[in-house]
């Protein structure tokens, strides 16, 4: 198949319109979670919703290279601002965990050192922190050929919040489970079989 | 029905109630799903007239009993009690019903019996949540013997003066309101009067998790969440936490009950 046109167009799509797109809806819900439009009980389905998309759009960045190698789609230009969304999102879920949902700055330690679900996805964050902080032009200079290993922290970082939602499941359910399966396979594609890879 | 017991009375007077959108559009109901308006979609496609109850075990007068032989024979009552789920929220909520001890005492309860075991209707073709094995189903739940006959612990056929809507567990189900909300089992079909603790849905899923109590307690933690706080439904996206209530504010009618257990070790 081929993306060429599909590719050019693509590359003519400026980030800011990418950015906007992405981040409409954090606005959106939390305007509906004021506004009685997110149910009964706003701050948890806030806090799942932020949480759903930042893991929706961790699967798009990682789907990026896959999707270049595999499909020839090129969205290469566009993986930094789908990868700072991920992460606006992640900090949008746990603002709402925090000051919203626990509250309370002791029960918020207590619950970080004390349930696994919570004590996983705030590695899971720890570990995007630096990766936001060098998503820049300037970074990727400085840092030359270490801001690649660097940004190899999105793999565990991924697992990581992946099996956050794996976790904080109650009983057997499989939507959690689709999403590590998502993650999982996006890690494998990137494992480089040297009898498979091509010249 | 009128308002009668005398129970609780001195706590009905200061609760002021959730309101019907807020009992009926969120719920845990997992026959119907998992998310919280799963059960107010998908409830409405579950047959409930003419329903059933299966009574049976250690008792005088083993039998299936109808709906509506049951009304006939019971006393409705008011009774506003908090609900206070395992995930940290809560509600306030009216219900009509009866004492479940009067239907214990309706079908005989022999000498020996101890516990009471319930279970949840299973009706693949009307319950899409049962399609998956989120849990072993049928959804099962158990009493001591002791707490079904106290007399806070009622069979609930209405809220706030209407029948039961499907989602809250039609046309009758189990209010214990002491205990965390997933032991008021919903939509009963059996009973069953035993001298064995029968096995709970949640306990039989994770043991470590959801004890045969299930008694609110501030002060013992579920592994995933504090106890020591609630959320109560209806405060909006800036809605502050309260303190959770050892037995759920019921102290003084029900600690009795568990006098000299180490309520840590059975939660």
């Amino acid at each position: 198949m081929d993306l060429t046109s599909v590719n050019s167009a693509l590359r003519r799509v400026p980030s800011w319109l990418i950015y906007i797109c992405g981040l409409a809806p954090a606005v959106w819900l939390f305007w509906l979670g004021l506004t009685g439009g997110l149910g009964v009980e706003p701050i948890k389905a806030l806090e799942h919703r932020y949480g759903e998309l930042a893991l929706q759009f961790f699967i798009a960045t990682l789907a990026v290279t896959p999707a270049r190698r595999f499909l020839g789609l090129n969205l290469v230009k566009h993986r930094r601002a789908l990868g700072l969304i991920c992460f606006a999102y992640v900090v949008c879920h746990l603002l709402v965990w925090l000051l919203l949902d626990v509250q309370i700055p002791s029960q918020i330690l207590a619950d970080i050192a004390k349930r696994p679900y919570i004590t996983v996805g705030m590695a899971a964050f720890l570990l995007l922190v630096p990766l936001a902080v060098t998503s820049n032009n300037v970074s990727i200079r400085r840092l030359g050929p270490k801001w690649r290993r660097l940004h190899q922290l999105s793999y565990p970082a991924a697992l990581l919040a992946a099996l956050h939602f794996v976790l904080l499941a109650k009983g057997f359910q499989i939507e959690p489970l689709l999403y590590l399966a998502a993650i999982l396979l996006l890690l494998l594609l990137r494992v480089r079989i040297p009898t498979l890879r091509r010249v | 029905g009128a308002i009668g017991g005398g129970l609780a009375q001195a706590q009905e007077a200061e609760l002021d109630p959730n309101t019907w959108e807020e009992v009926t559009s969120y719920c845990n109901f997992y026959e119907f799903g998992t998310g919280k308006t799963d059960p107010a979609s998908y409830a409405g496609q579950m047959t409930t007239s003419p329903w059933e109850v299966e009574i049976d075990g250690m008792v005088d007068n083993p039998g299936t009993y109808g709906f509506d032989q049951i009304l006939s024979e019971m006393t409705l009552e008011e009774r506003i009690y908090r609900f206070r789920c395992v995930e940290a929220w809560s509600m306030v909520i009216p219900w009509q019903g009866f004492e479940l001890a009067d239907l214990l005492n309706l079908a005989g309860v022999q000498e020996g019996a101890k516990y009471v075991a319930f279970e949840t209707l299973l009706r693949p073709d009307e319950m899409p949540g049962t399609r998956y094995p989120v849990l072993d189903w049928p959804y099962r739940e158990g009493l001591r013997l002791d707490e079904a006959m106290n007399p806070l612990t009622i069979m609930a056929t209405g809220i706030f003066g209407k029948p039961l809507p499907n989602q809250n567990g039609a046309p009758l189900r189990l209010v214990v309101p002491w205990k965390y909300g997933f032991k008021s089992i919903k939509s009963v079909v059996k009973i069953t009067l035993t001298d064995q603790e029968p096995p709970t849905s949640w306990n039989m899923a994770n043991a470590r998790e959801y004890g045969f109590y299930s008694n609110v307690n501030p002060e013992v933690d579920h592994p995933r969440w504090s106890q020591a706080s609630e959320r109560r439904i209806g405060g909006g996206l800036f809605s502050r936490r309260q303190p959770t209530l050892m037995f759920n504010g019921y102290e003084a009618e029900v600690a009795s009950l568990y006098e000299g257990l180490d309520l840590t070790k059975n939660f």
